[in-house]
């Protein structure tokens, strides 16, 4: 088709403003890219001359630092598997079972979810694990986690498993299998796909998350990198903002990672815009 | 829960056969239950509990907090400083114009925008758009802070940078603007969410309606005011009231400034923070937090009613 001219300037003008604002959201981003592989860099930005590797070597040569990003994949990951475990067992038996008022439970755990937030809900949150005597341990943050992903966890799985023809355990067991075989054995692997998501999602959700391990964990040994990082560039001092920046970036790897992979396999749409 | 056998299921109508026996259902949905009902449900009430008594962090009512009636919400609404810096009511005022200027106007304007250039601009200008778009929201919001405290620093920050590359004067924007700083961050932060949301909505009306239009010779503007946004209203009032829920109680905005300079950034979630756990007071800030779930139930109630019309209809 022959565009007119001003069509054609209209074309232009609109790929010049995506373009710009573009540019507008890259801006912040930009020193990430080159202040890790800068020597003497500072809050500036600046192409970095030589490139260099130093920073990250010094980074894993500080103990701190390990530890933090150490204590983050153990609260990430514990937090996972009991969500994603206790989430793919409820969402089954919501979608499968005929017990009584399970609609009505899922309604109320939506409302809850969306009213009970981590901001609205840390001093009844803090006084529960401090009960439990649970402050500064791990377990405190992947129990908290667990608690406040697992609504929506369930929610994504219900609809997935809904969507899976009944057929495939009807079946097994008509030739013989018990319901629990017929879960563990059929069922578990046709809903895999949604458990991988809900799992990349709870982990995105745990690994990037600050006030919840603020409020609960007291001593250096059980931060997680989010509250390390805040108080290396928030304490009183001058941070090196070069290690800083690296550090930052190791940080945010595997959310990297784990983005492109989802965006990979199953076509990046609306994966992590829940928010816990 | 009553142990009736249950006879024959199969033979029944197929509706009723279930896969799953009501035994096993509960079991399975147990370890879910308690977690939700202990960190979920539990921490509902007992804010509420919380919020009429004057427990504290430390000293003696920390261990025998006593019952104080409705006193932490006359503390927190008096009238004779509801108003201050500081106060409930400034971070409430506060806390309403971010998520006006933020997420409403922000968020929700820049997202339509967006979702509308990248449907006519070329593959590769969409891509790079996009990505730092959506980088904005998915990198960790600690990054995220860290990353716009060098952006903004007033000496060798990226922004001031370029501000004197132009011939404008430097700002000191952390200190002198505050307000406006984490308004235009929340923004620059969340706008993907509504760009992606709106970019799915455009993209699910059929191509034919647009192509009627062209031939019509219909402008880009006309496209997007007459077929474009009507067709997706619903969409719309969803976003609307997802972003303003996550936009009131987000706690990003904290690392960037702390709440300050001097209150100017202390938005609700912030306040509740400061209140409750660097001056003690356990009561007033559980006080905060029943009317901000309050306020989020409201916006819920809204959001469920709305998505349950929509499976009806």
């Amino acid at each position: 088709m022959k565009l007119t001219l001003p069509a054609f300037i209209g074309r232009i003008a609109f790929s010049a403003l995506a373009a710009l604002i573009g540019a507008a959201f890259a801006l912040p981003l930009l020193w990430f890219l080159f202040a890790p592989f800068n020597a003497r860099a500072e809050l500036g930005l600046a192409i970095p001359d030589p490139w260099t590797l130093a920073n990250f070597v010094t980074v894993f040569g500080n103990n701190f630092a390990v530890q933090a990003l150490w204590n983050s994949l153990i609260q990430s990951v514990g937090g996972v598997i009991l969500v994603g475990a206790a989430a793919t067992l409820a969402a089954y038996a919501l979608s499968r079972s005929s017990l009584p008022g399970k609609g009505a439970v899922t309604y109320v755990l939506l409302l809850f979810s969306s009213v009970v937030s981590g901001s609205a809900a840390m001093v009844p949150i803090f006084l529960i694990v401090s009960a439990a005597g649970l402050i500064d341990t791990h377990l405190a943050v992947i129990l908290t986690f667990a608690g406040g992903l697992l609504p929506t966890a369930m929610f994504i799985l219900r609809d997935f498993i809904d969507s899976i023809p009944k057929s495939y355990e009807e079946s097994a067991m008509v030739a013989g299998a018990s319901p629990v075989q017929a879960f563990f054995d059929v069922a578990l692997p046709v809903i895999r796909p949604g458990i991988v998501v809900v799992v990349v999602w709870g982990f995105v959700n745990i690994w990037g998350s600050f006030l919840i391990p603020f409020i609960l964990l007291r001593s250096d040994d059980q931060m997680p990198a989010s509250v390390a990082i805040y108080s290396f560039y928030s304490e009183a001092g001058t941070p090196i903002v070069t290690l800083l920046a690296a550090y930052s970036l190791i940080y945010s790897l595997p959310v990297i990672a784990l983005y492109l992979f989802v965006s990979w396999k199953f076509g990046f749409r609306f994966f992590g815009g829940i928010k816990a | 829960m009553t142990t009736e056998p249950i006879p024959d299921q199969p033979r029944r109508k197929v509706k009723n056969f279930s896969l799953l026996s009501n035994r096993a259902g509960a079991a399975f949905l147990t370890p879910a239950g308690l977690l939700v009902s202990v960190f979920v449900i539990v921490p509902f009430f007992w804010v509420i509990f919380v919020s009429f008594t004057n427990r504290t962090l430390l000293g003696k009512t920390a261990l025998s907090p006593e019952f104080v009636g409705l006193a932490n919400y006359f503390a927190l609404f008096d009238p004779s400083n509801f108003f201050q810096r500081g106060q409930f009511g400034f971070s409430l005022i506060l806390t309403t114009q971010f998520v006006l200027a933020s997420a409403l106007l922000g968020q929700a304007l820049l997202g339509l925008l967006l979702a509308w250039l990248i449907q006519t601009v070329p593959a590769w200008v969409k891509r790079i758009t996009e990505t730092f778009v959506i980088a904005a929201w998915i990198l960790p919001e600690v990054v995220i802070g860290f990353a716009w405290f060098a952006f903004l620093d007033r000496d060798q920050g990226t922004l001031n940078a370029l501000l004197t590359g132009v011939g404008l004067p430097k700002g000191d924007f952390l200190l002198k603007q505050p307000f406006w700083v984490i308004v235009v961050f929340n923004t620059w932060r969340g706008a993907a969410f509504s760009m992606m949301l709106f970019s799915s909505a455009f993209s699910s009306i059929p191509p034919s309606y647009f192509q009627a239009a062209d031939v019509a010779g219909a402008s880009s503007w006309q496209k997007f005011k007459d077929i474009g946004l009507p067709l997706i209203r619903g969409h719309i009032v969803t976003d609307l009231i997802l972003i303003t829920m996550w936009t009131f109680n987000t706690f990003t905005p904290f690392l960037l400034t702390n709440g300050g300079p001097s209150y100017r950034t202390e938005l609700v979630s912030i306040y509740n923070y400061r209140v409750a756990f660097h001056d003690f007071q356990f009561g007033k800030g559980a006080a905060v937090g029943v009317i901000m779930m309050l306020i989020n139930l409201a916006f819920a109630l809204i959001y469920l009613s709305i998505g349950r019309k929509k499976k009806k209809g």
